[in-house]
């Protein structure tokens, strides 16, 4: 398979094909949402301003829709010429709603699935949406199954298998659709899943390129010469040489977050995830290229830079999160920006075209695992974190509680997306403020067989609010938290920047909450029948402004706070002292769309 | 008295997460007995010979049941939530332990179990090949019996005893 994918590289590298036309033109009609980030920059952001902070405390239910469903709802809708796509967690099945028509049902696809995927998901059946090119609709399945859909009258065009399930191979994410390409990645780091990134021809499905996230060079697609981290080249074996044996094979480093694309600089930027196990004594070393920041020529999969956030991760701070592509001003200079808010609580800023490390500061005060990442160049450390002995799980050593890590293991972000608005030159952050005590131990390998690794507990971050989020403003530029709203739960929906001024973002209890773009003061607020972990979306339809969310609690937040969290160092007395998700909400999957009434 | 999770059970307890009082009633109802009657040297077990908890006056837990508490942590508790209470994905196993028995509890984790559905399809996989899990089965089993039947809170046990020689050497072989 990768020598195909190689050769298949050298034919079509000479091609001249520019980003996808077709999504380049949906994604410009700031009346329809084309793609699930908004746009290839990931911003999150529209130009649609009939919403806004005079008006939108008038927002109504317009109207609902029923997915059937009950599990976690992640991602959004989309809307294509005037047709909403709206899909589901497993099973995965697409609905086309006819907007013109009150959303009558065009065509539906109601996927068959060997449900024994669903035994190897770790954290819920979650599916975070579908994609948009040359009038097709783009699946991407749990059982790893990718399926091209004609967007009109959803027949099948094409399918391919990406991955193998009865080896914990998974999928949970969207697709990149991106010149005559579909990029996707792979889940399953905690079954010892070894992630990569795929390409397949958009028009057959025919796979062109896979560049692993770890292991010898030629299947990472790396040039040791011309590949750089941090402005130097990685040289040969730079995966191989930081692990112990043969561990990097059942290593992780899966790719089941966001992708952006720069098409002036034709590169992909995705995150890796955790190394695998989650018991860091198993895997001396840095663990390259897990936790890493790629940047890909889409058209070979060839990696122009890396940035590895945390070697050797102790915490499975997962570094999966969206890299969100902007042009801002520091130190008085235009600047082609990645910015990228991990897991590991660092809020990052780097130049995409080169991978420079320009900031990288705290984005919730509570971290504390490390006390900073070295930015001198000619320091031997840098660019890395510098970790805090007491939180180390890797110095404290196997069997040993190691207690009070902040952030827990969910990260001060997980995946959902934060969204930048360039009328404010501030990002949106959805953020989760708990902390840990983590105890890894030694696990054995057994192919399809969870490999975690360690006992972890998780509660509210300590002599702060008690909440277990915050909704945060940040400056990328600086690295600063302009202002910080406190939330009860983890905020688990991706957030919506609008040229309205306003932004948008859901809550685990299920409110769809407005708030000033400028200041955060909170303009509107509904409760939808859920909790929300999907992404705020909007659109417009002859001549009006709407705004969409996907309720159906679920994913990672409604098992880890279900029941609600205990702190085991407060005492017994603090047991149910912090809330239940448990006591806000239920399952269901719906759709409520908002408009201000005429 | 032998019970399985009946489906109607499983959704119950998915949508009732951290819903108690029902299941330590019923539970009080069967009679279920979770008092040391004898010991290997290993663990201990109940008039039935099976495993059981050991938790002394001061609190002290013992060592399988404290061993199971990390399993189930690193295990279970990406589906089922902490602590044995439940989550928007799966069914709260401390009150299960309480209705079914434990040679149902040994069955369902070696085979798995699924219950297919068009609304939610809950499918709990197969472990039987995974020595993570088998091994500590037993553990898993007390400790979610001493959450199940109150003589445990939630969280990590302050106090436990340490790992026996015997433990320690069937735990070695198993894991091999």
């Amino acid at each position: 398979m990768l020598k195909r994918g190689l050769a298949a590289t050298l034919l079509l590298s000479s091609a001249p094909v520019y980003a996808n036309d077709s999504v380049m033109q949906a994604i410009g009609d700031s009346t329809q949402w084309a793609i699930q980030t908004g746009d290839y920059a990931n911003t999150r952001y529209s130009e649609l301003d009939q919403i806004n902070r005079e008006n939108v405390g008038k927002l109504q239910v317009a109207w609902t829709f029923s997915t059937g469903v009950l599990r976690g709802h992640e991602g959004s809708p989309l809307v294509i010429d005037g047709i909403m796509y709206v899909h589901t967690p497993f099973p995965n099945n697409v609905y086309a709603l006819d907007l013109n028509n009150e959303g009558r049902i065009l065509w539906r696809y109601e996927p068959q699935q060997n449900p024994d995927v669903v035994g190897v998901m770790c954290c819920d059946t979650v599916n975070r949406g579908v994609a948009y090119a040359d009038g097709m609709i783009f699946l991407h399945q749990a059982d790893t199954t990718i399926v091209a859909l004609d967007a009109k009258s959803g027949e099948v065009k094409w399918s391919v298998v990406n991955g193998d399930p009865t080896k914990g191979e998974t999928n949970t994410a969207t697709v990149l659709p991106v010149k005559d390409k579909i990029l996707v990645g792979i889940s399953g780091g905690e079954f010892g899943v070894r992630g990569h990134l795929t390409a397949y021809d958009m028009q057959t499905g025919e796979q062109v390129w896979r560049a692993f996230s770890t292991g010898p060079d030629e299947e990472m697609l790396v040039d040791p010469e011309q590949t750089t981290h941090l402005g130097k080249p990685i040289g040969p074996n730079s995966s191989l040489e930081s692990w112990e044996g043969d561990q990097w094979q059942i290593g992780g480093g899966t790719t089941w977050g966001w992708y952006s694309y720069d098409p002036d600089l034709n590169l992909v930027y995705y995150g890796t995830g955790n190394p695998s196990t989650w018991n860091p004594s198993q895997r001396p070393g840095d663990n390259k290229w897990s936790m890493t920041i790629m940047a890909r020529d889409v058209d070979t999969g060839m990696a122009k830079w890396f940035y590895q956030k945390t070697p050797h991760d102790e915490w499975d701070y997962d570094g999966v999160n969206e890299n969100i592509l902007v042009d801002q001003e520091i130190d008085g200079q235009m600047r082609k920006l990645l910015v990228n808010l991990d897991r590991n609580g660092f809020g990052y800023t780097l130049d995409r075209e080169t991978g420079e490390l320009l900031v990288a500061e705290k984005y919730d005060p509570a971290v504390n695992w490390a006390t900073e990442v070295v930015m001198d160049p000619e320091s031997d450390q840098y660019g890395r974190p510098q970790v805090v002995a007491e939180y180390s799980t890797a110095q404290n050593g196997e069997d040993t509680n190691t207690t009070g890590v902040c952030p827990a293991a969910l990260g001060s972000k997980d995946q959902q997306p934060a969204a930048f608005s360039p009328k404010t030159g501030l990002f949106y952050v959805p953020t989760n403020h708990v902390c840990m005590d983590y105890e890894p131990y030694r696990v054995s390998y057994t192919a399809g067989q969870p490999y975690v690794g360690a006992t972890l507990s998780m509660y509210p971050a300590p002599d702060s609010h008690g909440g277990m989020g915050n909704f945060i403003a940040w400056d990328a530029t600086k690295g600063e938290i302009k202002w910080s709203l406190p939330e009860q739960f983890s905020v688990w929906s991706g957030a919506l920047a609008t040229a309205g001024d306003v932004v948008f973002y859901g809550t685990l209890e299920g409110h769809l909450k407005a708030i000033d773009a400028e200041t955060g003061e909170l303009l509107y607020r509904f409760k939808t029948p859920s909790g929300v972990i999907g992404n705020v979306m909007t659109y417009e339809l002859n001549g009006k402004q709407y705004i969409g969310i996907l309720s159906g609690v679920g994913g990672w937040a409604g098992i880890g706070l279900a029941a609600g969290l205990t702190n085991p160092n407060e005492g017994l007395g603090a047991v149910g002292g912090y809330a239940a998700l448990s006591d806000y909400t239920e399952l269901g999957g719906q759709l409520t769309v908002f408009a201000v009434p005429d | 008295m032998k019970t399985t999770l009946s489906v109607g059970a499983m959704v119950m307890c998915a949508l009732m997460a951290g819903a108690t009082s029902l299941a330590s009633a019923e539970a009080a109802a069967q009679g279920t007995d979770v008092a040391v009657a004898s010991s290997d040297g290993i663990r201990s077990f109940n008039a039935e010979d099976v495993p059981t908890f050991d938790i002394a006056e001061d609190g002290t837990v013992d060592w399988p049941t404290f061993s199971g508490y990390r399993r189930y942590q690193s295990e279970c508790h990406v589906c089922h939530g902490p602590d044995g209470m439940g989550s928007t994905y799966a069914p709260a196993l401390k009150d299960s332990v309480m209705r079914m028995d434990y040679y149902t509890f040994l069955e369902i984790i070696a085979n798995g179990k699924q219950d297919v559905g068009a609304a939610q399809t809950l499918v709990m996989p197969a472990f039987g090949t995974n020595p993570n899990v088998m091994c500590y089965v037993d553990d898993i089993w007390t400790y979610l019996r001493a959450r199940g039947s109150g003589n445990l809170d939630r969280g990590r046990p302050a106090k436990r005893a340490d790992k026996t020689e015997e433990y320690a050497e069937v735990e070695a072989s198993c894991m091999e």
